[in-house]
């Protein structure tokens, strides 16, 4: 059993109790909630009598199912609007605070809750979406639920959990130019698989980690849920006491330095045991693209597509090739495109819209694609705005978009249309993910979705200097 | 929900889904999230794949009329993986199935479902073949799923089964349904949380 890590150290300081179940008990520190899996568990809620114990630890946003273009009330779609409207009327009977459309603070939720400095190490987070692995990025225990879970939290701020094990990634040495977090994190998944943190935690370290920036490392957090972890995180430091000092909900002045304190108290010691290690080389790894129905299934920009044979269920990758229309030993360099999207929790921030205009400045969109850029929150669109990223974006032919998880799970109107191939920053290429049963995603990094964008096909961003 | 519903085992005859990663977008897609309930959620398991765009089915065990009213449901590897939506082991289970039992399942989801008082439970591969095979051949078959004791059988022939203690513990003792229990403790959970120095904004 690991001990002594940052996993330990917060499970411990978070526990209630031993249930008669033998489950651990477990304080919540945060809880978001946004307009999808939460209506069922506030109506619990009321058919059993209960109140929320802790109010002022939940926020609430919309970002699911909002337009990110049109966005007057009542929506287009009523079951946007009736959706909306539950998660309006239920904030304001239990009394929690509420990031509503017309917010500065909207935006996607594992966005803004760093953005606002309510993401803070040593806190237990949870929030009814899978994603949520996100926010370790800051030394938080951080794990998606259901919403019969989002009621237990409503009503009690804890859950009754199972520990699990932790499985330190250390990611050494340094990465090649024109290689991302994104391309980091799609490699883990690549070689553990997408069960393969069944299990576990991960931790992500080494060199390679500790040089990313908060953002960086949470596009890395964001997708340990793809590879089947069900949290990951990185151990705080500088870099995250730097970004975290003077956002809204954090302390300031000695209570700053009382919770910088603390949060170095939380990290891993540096002679914690781990259930398991792995390493990666930093230069070993490409810019890389899936080329099938789950992230596990991503190939460097240089490789060809693999023979079924080389995965573990070589009929799953069989039935992969059969829906995506490609075969195997081709290249994925030169794959037509139908459309662009960068957006969605893993790389909607600043940072990853500057790497994408970076490419896209001066240069158009390939004529009959569709590209759009759907920031991740209305401070990140603002931010981006001051900077003139929209302008580089227009100019180029791109959408400007307001905030929203839009086209990575397209329950707005931003859909696949039919066979479509969506060369796509977000975290997901299930079959159907993108709004089309038949239509087909490619992950990558937010710059090898722009410069997809410019040629129709996929190539690689390095030639983009 | 608030009487206690002790699961201990669940019969029936069983529906296979064979497939490794079948994740919970394609259980239900995305667009069903939109209702507010999970009322109507039993009409639209694996929709997608059940019917094509016209509204017309498709071949799918679940349109199968020979596993009509199955109860138990057979599935590979990593069943349940991606999103979180319980939206997922609610169609599901609104559609009938009141056990599944996989070769293994995503985290997110088995939590969901002990939660909703659907056991998951594993078997080997070579045995989640066979009662496949098995199903596939004679769709009648009658299963018993036994959380209490681990074992699923049918006919003369047993495999063993398994699953979390904390799982089997929770279905078997009836506080599956944790608010309750959770609940119970809300001193205790003050005390937690009073020891915890960003529940004070760090005062000194
Ligand atoms: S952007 Fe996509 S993955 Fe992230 S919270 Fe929204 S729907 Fe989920």
């Amino acid at each position: 059993m690991a001990e002594r890590t940052l996993y330990d150290k917060i499970w411990k300081s978070h526990t209630v109790g031993i249930l008669p179940t033998g489950q651990t008990q477990l304080f919540v520190g945060l809880h978001l909630i946004h307009e999808i899996t939460t209506a069922p568990a506030f109506d619990m809620l009321r058919e059993q009598g209960m109140d929320v114990a802790f109010p002022e630890r939940t926020f609430a946003t919309v970002d699911h199912i909002v337009p990110t273009d049109l966005r007057t009330r009542p929506f287009l779609d009523a079951e946007a609007e009736e959706l909306t409207k539950a998660l309006e009327k239920n904030v304001k009977e239990f009394g929690i605070e509420f990031f509503g459309l017309d917010s500065p603070n909207q935006g996607i939720v594992h966005v803004i809750g760093p953005q606002l400095g309510l993401t803070q190490p040593g806190m237990t987070l949870a929030c009814g979406d899978s994603h949520t692995s996100t926010h370790g990025a800051f030394g938080t225990l951080a794990f998606g639920i259901g919403t019969s879970q989002v009621r237990d939290v409503l009503a009690t701020q804890t859950l009754a959990m199972d520990k699990l094990q932790v499985r330190k990634i250390n990611v050494n040495g340094a990465l090649r130019t024109g290689v991302y977090a994104k391309d980091v994190i799609l490699n883990i998944i690549r070689r553990l698989g997408v069960a393969g943190g069944k299990g576990f935690a991960y931790e992500y370290g080494g060199p390679v980690v500790e040089n990313m920036n908060m953002e960086e490392r949470m596009t890395m957090c964001n997708m340990s849920i793809e590879g089947g972890a069900l949290a990951g995180y990185v151990n705080p430091d500088a870099t995250t006491f730097a970004f975290l000092r003077g956002r809204p909900y954090v302390p300031s002045g000695e209570a700053f330095e009382r919770a910088v304190a603390y949060w170095k108290s939380v990290a891993s010691d540096p002679d914690a045991r781990y259930d398991d290690v792995v390493e990666l080389e930093g230069k070993d790894i490409e810019p890389t693209v899936t080329w099938g129905v789950n992230p596990g299934q991503a190939v460097g920009i240089s490789e060809k597509l693999p023979r079924p044979e080389e995965y573990s269920d070589p009929d799953g990758a069989r039935k992969a090739y059969e829906h995506m229309g490609w075969q195997p030993g081709g290249p994925i360099l030169g794959t037509p495109i139908d459309v662009a999207f960068i957006g969605s929790c893993t790389n909607s921030r600043l940072t990853d819209l500057r790497a994408a205009a970076k490419i896209a400045r001066g240069r158009k969109v390939k004529a009959g694609i569709r590209a759009l850029v759907v920031p991740g929150s209305a401070e990140v669109k603002k931010l981006a705005e001051q900077e003139g990223l929209h302008d580089i974006f227009r100019e180029a032919g791109f959408e400007w978009r307001d905030a929203g998880c839009s086209m990575c799970l397209a329950m707005n109107p931003d859909k696949l249309v039919g066979r479509e191939i969506c060369a796509s920053s977000s975290n997901r290429n299930f079959i159907g993910r993108q709004g089309s049963p038949r239509g087909r995603t490619l992950l990558m990094s937010p710059a090898m979705v722009a410069a997809a964008a410019l040629n129709g096909q996929v190539v690689d961003v390095r030639e983009y200097p | 929900m608030s009487e206690i519903v002790k699961i201990t085992r669940v019969t029936g005859t069983a529906v296979p889904i064979r497939g490794n990663d079948i994740d919970t977008d394609r259980i239900i897609p995305a667009r069903y999230l939109k209702e507010v309930t999970f009322a109507r959620m039993g009409q639209y398991p694996f929709f997608d794949e059940r019917f094509d765009a016209a509204g017309k089915p498709k071949a799918h065990p679940l349109n199968d009329p020979k596993y009509l009213g199955a109860s138990v449901l057979l599935v590979n590897r990593n069943f349940g993986c991606g999103s979180s939506r319980e939206h997922a082991p609610q169609a599901l289970y609104r559609f009938g199935i009141q056990a599944i039992v996989g070769e293994s399942f995503a985290a997110i989801f088995a939590g969901n479902c002990v939660m909703m008082g659907l056991p998951t439970a594993t078997a080997s591969a070579s045995d989640i073949e066979m009662l496949m095979n098995t199903v596939e051949q004679n769709p009648q078959t009658r299963f018993i799923v036994d959380i209490d004791k681990k074992i699923a059988s049918f006919g003369e022939q047993q495999i063993s089964i398994d699953l979390p203690e904390t799982y089997r513990s929770a279905l078997t003792s009836g506080s599956w349904d944790s608010t309750t229990m959770l609940r119970a403790r809300l001193d205790q959970v003050k005390k937690t949380a009073s020891k915890l120095p960003y529940m004070t904004g760090f005062a000194g």
